[in-house]
């Protein structure tokens, strides 16, 4: 198998990303009909570039051909194809999430294609194994959101775009400087040669090697969105267009994740200074859960809401990276429950961003309280949303359950039961803020008793997102044994 | 067979989900006959269980997840013994009482028949579940249908007393959570079976007693026990008549379940070290109970608070650690339920035809309704524990097995009864006796079958119990053995 088809399931994403920019570019500006006839090319076309990069993915997953491709640069294994279709995936439910925002967008071709080149960017990200690699790939994606960012074209989603420039820069000096130290430090940029030196350090460069760490933390920290990184949330979930901050909120964190993984578990995970990072990420763990789910109590409108729920979540996600080195056996529960987080946090969060778009664009409000009595004017969607709520608390049967228990079951099993607690007592603080909502949407009266209903897309990409969730509720093995093959790769 | 049981409601929310919009009148009659299937179902598991043979029985069990790397396996175990087979049969009971109760309910009565019925089917499973972590589930999701009946079809302040239940409760289980990692970590595995013959923990993260108390907090403010109490109160208060029936006759119990079958049968040697803390916990519960109780002057509030003391009375047996005070502990949890459950019944339809539950107001209700009346005797003489009737036999016995090992708290807690027969026949001289009230003069007894047909089969229960003990307590007796038996 040729390098060029291990990156197939990038190069499908490229490709139809393309494939849209030149149709937009050939069909005749003027007219309503041409109008609408680029609007359904360029959905199509995504639409078949997800599913393309899926068969690609499947593709390789039959093949059975683990290994490095491009000398060394990108890893096909286990961990990056379940990235593959987890980013994939994602694309593909906010292409869906898009449409109706796109109706009233000139510019769809283009935000299209560069929701796709962000999937295919943070695949590389999943799937680097060199530094370099991962800087180009994580720089790829970063100018894609800025520019997504900006897309909702009013004075919000300015302002949002150009804070997530500004401190996007800021996080890429960070992340570069830790890098170069390593690479002063090590001469090389591949991952596993600085493996190799770090295995083999003394504690003479333990402090050198620290500094490294704590600069690569806080680059990587903004992309995964935890505290103290998290200044630019809030506003940027807020003016953001609201499938653009669904996009950034899962897929943009789990690639940051995935990076970390690969940098920390790979790079880093032997030697004098495991604890050192262990130490760190579980403290960031213990402040992003508490501090987010307080600010998030505080909160009236919702994205902002999710914004700093998020911030919580990831901090949860965090215990897991924590168990990873705290003690030695435990780098594949620790990984695999973040990786099974991420998956089942994919599902939940998205088809709460997904009720909150078909929510919001009929009632015209961001606001908590205008959710007022949803559950009587639109049933399904209410319902939809509850699902991904509960799911969120961590109530079963829905997969947020799992996720929690397996990321507790992690820290417990890593001697951080410490940690474990402030996860658990956190949990009943998300409940309070999450439940809120569908408290008001079932309980209080409505303002009007106008009915509503979903557009075709949005209902079609809650039903996945909630069937998702609950069918991993009720049965949950298949995605823990896929998360568990794909920490494989961290030991073997 | 179990399984089926345990899932049977579920073919109710099924059928109740597709009716109709304009066939929801329906949806109580399906309620009823899928709660009436189950009962039967779990009657019929009740008879065929094998009394000598005793132990688990009808265990299902499924592999639902094993994992290749460590010792996080998922099991889906069910099963029952002596101590969950009358809990379960409770909880088939008092579901099908709670929905015929319910008949009137005009507020959208699809959504309400099918919490009750996910709610008997998360109880049953409580119940049943013989892996920690199929428990935890269970125990989990019966607090979305709670929490959406106590907000949506409660009374009063029933947001507040909603929210109140969900983190109470959700804080419990968070500890509780911690606990069972930390327990299947050590032993590597969650099976109740297997771990009720470990005996000792050792070489866990946490120490045995650390274990011990993240796991039964959730069950104490389940319970309640003082001072976790405070959400009971407001919950029995603003929830729907059929959901303090629920609450009180079945939820509660999940506690006291609890502390028998996850806390004692697997801790045994960290229990035998705190059993004096549990009683003068349970002894202070008693008494604070009765006392609160008789200062109450909202009828709900006021069986609401004797709930408390009398689930003081469960822990207090079970702390006595001996086969004679735990069977009078798990007694207590069977009859409790029959006559609390009871009571709820009939303040309920006290308060649906007066529209209010406050003593000072009502008086002379006796005349009005003949029928209620002698039902809540019936129930109100029970609750206090008079001979012959079903309270007598858990409370005597509890008394038993307590004296030998707590003198001093058990004399505290046969106080407890004296204050019960107080508030008890001053509540009902002070509603039905007395002056006949001209305001109360259109007032109608209870007449439907809907009403008459569940108080006369909870009556039927609490005098079956209370005349012939022995068909429920040999069971409970054969189950609390082996958890005595690993005491002693």
């Amino acid at each position: 198998m040729s390098d060029f088809e291990k990156l197939g399931p990038e190069l499908g994403l490229l490709i139809a990303a393309g494939v849209i920019i030149i149709v937009d570019a050939l069909l005749p500006l003027a007219g309503k009909r041409a109008w609408g006839a680029r609007h359904h090319l360029s959905v199509f076309f995504a639409v078949v570039g997800v599913f393309a990069s899926m068969a690609a993915s499947l593709g390789l997953v039959l093949a059975d051909e683990p290994g490095p491709a491009f000398d060394g640069m990108i890893s096909i294994d286990d961990f990056s194809l379940f990235f593959n279709f987890l980013f994939a995936g994602v694309a593909g439910m906010i292409v869906l999430g898009s449409i109706d925002f796109l109706q009233k967008n000139r510019f769809h071709g283009e935000y299209l294609a560069l929701v796709l080149t962000a999937a295919a960017a943070m695949m590389l990200m999943a799937a680097s194994l060199d530094l370099i690699m991962i800087f180009v790939a994580l720089e790829t994606q970063a100018i894609v959101f800025y520019v997504l960012v900006g897309f909702g074209k009013n004075e919000r989603s300015g302002e949002a775009a150009l804070k997530y420039l500004l401190l996007g820069a800021v996080s890429t000096a960070l992340t570069l400087y830790g890098m170069a130290y390593l690479f002063g430090l090590s001469g090389e940029t591949s991952l596993e040669g600085i493996a190799a030196y770090v295995d083999g350090a003394d504690s003479g460069t333990r402090t050198a090697l620290v500094v490294a760490t704590v600069f690569l933390a806080g680059g990587l920290g903004f992309k995964m969105a935890v505290i103290p990184f998290q200044m630019w949330v809030p506003d940027v979930y807020q003016g953001a267009p609201t499938p653009v901050t669904a996009y950034l909120s899962v897929a943009s964190k789990a690639a940051g994740f995935a990076v970390v993984m690969r940098i920390f578990i790979v790079g880093l995970g032997e030697g004098v200074i495991t604890s050192d990072w262990a130490n760190m990420f579980a403290a960031i763990s213990a402040i992003s859960m508490t501090l987010g789910n307080l600010m998030a109590l505080a909160q009236t409108d919702i994205k902002r809401m999710l914004g700093y729920s998020s911030i919580a979540q990831a901090g949860t996600f965090l215990i897991g990276l924590a168990a990873v080195a705290a003690s030695d056996p435990q780098v594949e529960l620790g990984s695999s429950s973040v990786i099974f987080f991420l998956g089942t946090y994919a599902f939940t969060n998205i088809g709460a961003f997904i009720a909150i778009i078909a929510i919001s664009q009929k009632i015209g409000s961001d606001e908590i309280s205008d959710y007022a009595g949803i559950y009587k004017r639109s049933p399904w969607l209410a319902l939809g949303l509850a699902a991904c709520l509960i799911s969120l608390t961590g109530i079963p049967p829905t997969a947020g359950f799992w996720a929690k228990v397996y990321v507790f079951n992690a820290a417990i099993q890593a001697d951080l039961v410490w940690l474990a607690l402030v996860g658990v007592l956190n949990s009943v603080i998300a409940a309070y803020y999450y439940m809120r909502v569908v408290l008001i949407m079932f309980t209080r009266e409505p303002e009007s008793e106008a009915t509503f209903q979903p557009g075709i897309s949005l209902g079609l990409a809650l039903t996945v997102a909630v069937v998702g969730l609950l069918a991993i509720g009720i049965y949950p093995t298949p995605l823990i044994e896929v998360s568990e093959s794909a920490s494989q790769v961290f030991t073997s | 067979m179990l399984s089926l049981a345990i899932f049977f409601p579920l073919v109710g929310v099924a059928l109740i989900a597709t009716l109709p919009h304009s066939q929801e009148r329906h949806a109580k009659s399906i309620a009823a006959l899928a709660a009436l299937a189950t009962l039967a179902l779990v009657g019929y598991l009740f008879a065929d269980y094998d009394r000598d043979a005793g132990g688990y029985q009808f265990v299902d069990s499924t592999t639902w997840f094993d994992s290749a790397l460590t010792d996080f396996n998922l099991n889906y175990t069910v099963g029952v013994d002596g101590l969950s087979l009358p809990l379960v049969l409770l909880t088939a009971f008092l579901s099908l009482v709670a929905i015929l109760i319910s008949w009137q309910v005009e507020l959208r009565p699809k959504e309400y028949f099918i919490w009750l019925l996910v709610l008997e089917t998360s109880l049953l499973g409580v119940f049943s579940s013989l892996d920690m972590v199929l428990f935890f589930v269970f125990w989990e999701v019966e607090l979305i249908p709670m929490f959406f009946l106590i907000s949506i079809w409660g009374s009063g302040n029933r947001i507040y007393s909603a929210w109140k239940y969900l983190l109470y409760t959700f804080a419990g289980s968070a500890f509780m959570i911690v606990g069972i990692l930390a327990l299947g970590f050590s032993e590597g595995t969650f099976d109740v079976r297997e771990l009720g013959e470990i005996g000792e923990i050792e070489g866990a993260i946490i120490p045995a007693w650390g274990i011990f108390f993240l796991i039964i907090i959730a069950f104490l403010i389940k319970l309640p026990i003082v001072p976790f109490h405070t959400w009971l109160p407001d919950a029995h208060t603003d929830a729907p008549t059929a959901v303090s029936v629920i609450l009180a006759g079945v939820l509660l119990k999940m506690g006291g379940y609890g502390i028998f079958r996850m806390a004692f049968n697997i801790m045994p040697d960290v229990a035998k070290d705190v059993d004096w803390l549990l009683a003068g916990i349970a002894a202070v519960s008693i008494i604070y109970g009765a006392l609160m109780t008789l200062m109450q002057t909202d009828l709900k509030r006021l069986i609401a608070y004797s709930s408390v003391s009398h689930m003081g009375y469960v822990l207090l047996g079970v702390s006595s650690i001996g086969v004679v005070g735990m069977t009078g502990a798990a007694t207590q949890l069977v009859t409790h339920g029959l006559i609390t459950g009871m009571l709820f019944v009939l303040v309920g339809m006290v308060y649906d035809r007066a529209h209010t539950r406050n003593i000072d107001e009502l008086s002379g209700l006796a005349h009005r309704m003949p029928f209620i009346t002698v039902m809540m005797l019936v129930a109100g003489l029970a609750s206090l524990g008079l001979p012959a009737m079903a309270g007598f036999v858990a409370e005597v016995t509890v008394f038993l097995g307590t004296f030998e090992r707590f003198e001093a708290l058990t004399i505290i807690g046969v106080l407890g009864v004296a204050f019960a027969a107080g508030y008890i026949l001053w509540m009902i001289q002070r509603v039905f006796w007395g002056e006949p009230d001209p305001r109360w003069a259109e007032l109608t007894d209870a007449s439907a079958w809907w009403e008459r047909g569940p108080l006369l089969a909870l009556t039927a229960a609490i005098l079956a119990i209370g005349i012939y003990p022995a068909w429920i307590m040999d069971l409970l007796t054969d189950g609390v053995t082996p958890i005595a038996e690993r005491l002693g």
